[in-house]
């Protein structure tokens, strides 16, 4: 249990431990340490960050999907009222068609009508002066009651 | 045991476990233990028994404490330097990670005790708590398995636990007084003179008793730092050799030696923790103390 020289070598030794732990070992350690840690900071930041931005999208998408909902609805309601009125509309020309149709077959059968009632009328004419004619062949004058009836068809 | 030779006896085997090899200056004249007397102006050797050492003084080395005192501090050194190299922000693992873990150790220690700024205080922390720790690891290996190696080497004593050797613990105690002594003028300049001198008693009447009181409390702390190591490393290491010495003692000791071989070395795991952090919170309060201006 001598102190001695051994001291000094120690004390020596102590200084360029000391000083090289210093120099080459504890700064890396710790700046390595300390760039994990707010590697680490960064990483749980950014994925509260995320989590932030996941609910406000699905908020979002909520709120687009009822908007959507909402203007779906209003679209088919829409849809559903043309709809009506072109049925309407097609209903109130299908039936004024119809009418038009209607009346020009009225109109036709009118005049076929007229016409027939003209022929018949020229024909009954006719016919009575034959029956007249056979009648009265013998006394009456065929072309002088001609005129007279033709003057009476005309004057009908 | 240790059987050099002839038979031992029980002291005569703790007295070689309990002596450096020493390399030393003997003095002019002096008759070394195969009769020969030493030519003029000294020589440089090995010592050979306690006279021998005694001989040397001051002029000695113990070359088993220095030698293993610095290869433990390399293998600190390169094993943290392999460390500091290798980490990055990226996921550690294994053994980055345990050197990490005692970093982050030292550094909240650190942070704990000392408020200043001082970028030497961390590292120094580092240093002091790995170096000691690993010299006292040294202790729980059995005592005669090295000096036995060394003997059949050729190499006459062996100590293997550095911390056991008063000059490396008191080396380091020292070094940390010297930076006490650097950091308390740094940073309080005058105001440390006005320490030593002004406290406790304020007045210029008693600044001899002061003086006093302050340099004999100033010059404890590097005794109770270097002392407390070195006393009990030496008393652990003391007790293991006589539990070694107690399996010479017969058949009937064999079973009790070995049982309390095995409760002392776990008992002592954690001893030379605990010497090893005392060191380094010691050191961070003295040199803390040493920044705070009253």
């Amino acid at each position: 249990m001598n102190i001695n020289l051994t001291i000094i070598g120690q004390i020596l030794a102590f200084i360029a431990f000391v000083a090289f732990c210093m120099r080459y070992v504890w700064p890396p350690i710790l700046a390595a340490m300390e760039e994990r840690q707010q590697k680490i900071a960064d990483g749980l930041a950014a994925a509260d960050r995320a989590s932030h931005d996941l609910e406000l999208a699905q908020k979002e998408a909520v709120d687009r999907l009822v908007e959507a909902k909402k203007e779906a609805a209003s679209i088919v309601e829409s849809a559903n009222k043309r709809a009506a009125t072109v049925v309407d509309e097609a209903k109130v020309a299908a039936v004024a068609e119809a009418d038009r149709v209607k009346e020009l077959a009225i109109a036709e059968v009118e005049r076929e009508k007229a016409q027939a009632k003209e022929q018949l009328l020229t024909q009954v004419s006719t016919l009575a002066i034959a029956g007249a004619e056979k009648v009265l062949a013998a006394e009456i004058d065929a072309d002088k009651h001609a005129v007279l009836l033709q003057q009476l068809v005309k004057e009908q | 045991m240790a059987a050099a030779g002839q038979e031992q006896t029980v002291s005569e085997y703790i007295v070689h476990h309990l002596t450096n090899l020493t390399y030393g200056k003997l003095p002019e004249g002096f008759e070394r233990y195969d009769g020969e007397t030493v030519a003029a102006g000294g020589q440089w050797a090995f010592a050979h028994g306690a006279d021998e050492i005694s001989a040397m003084g001051f002029n000695a080395i113990h070359v088993d404490s220095l030698a293993w005192s610095i290869g433990l501090g390399v293998i600190f050194c390169a094993l943290f330097r392999w460390v500091a190299v290798r980490t990055s922000a990226d996921t550690p693992s294994g053994l980055i990670n345990f050197v990490e873990m005692i970093v982050e150790f030292i550094d909240t220690q650190v942070k704990d005790t000392f408020h200043g700024n001082n970028k030497l205080i961390a590292p120094l922390s580092l240093t002091i708590f790995v170096w000691v720790f690993l010299m006292n690891l040294m202790d729980l290996i059995p005592v005669d398995v090295v000096p036995e190696l060394m003997l059949l080497a050729g190499v006459e004593y062996q100590k293997i636990v550095p911390s056991t050797d008063p000059n490396i613990t008191m080396g380091m105690a020292i070094g940390v007084f010297v930076l006490m002594l650097f950091y308390s003028i740094k940073v309080k300049g005058f105001g440390f003179v006005r320490e030593l001198t002004m406290n406790p008693f304020n007045h210029w009447a008693f600044i001899p008793v002061n003086l006093f009181m302050e340099v004999v409390g100033l010059l404890a702390k590097p005794f109770s730092l270097g002392l407390r190591l070195f006393g009990n490393m030496y008393a652990g290491e003391m007790i293991f050799i006589l539990i070694a010495a107690l399996f010479s003692a017969g058949f009937i000791w064999l079973l009790p030696a070995a049982l309390l071989q095995v409760g002392w070395a776990i008992f002592h795991i954690l001893v030379i923790t605990l010497q090893a952090f005392i060191f380094m919170v010691l050191t961070i309060v003295y040199l803390s103390m040493a920044h705070e201006d009253h």
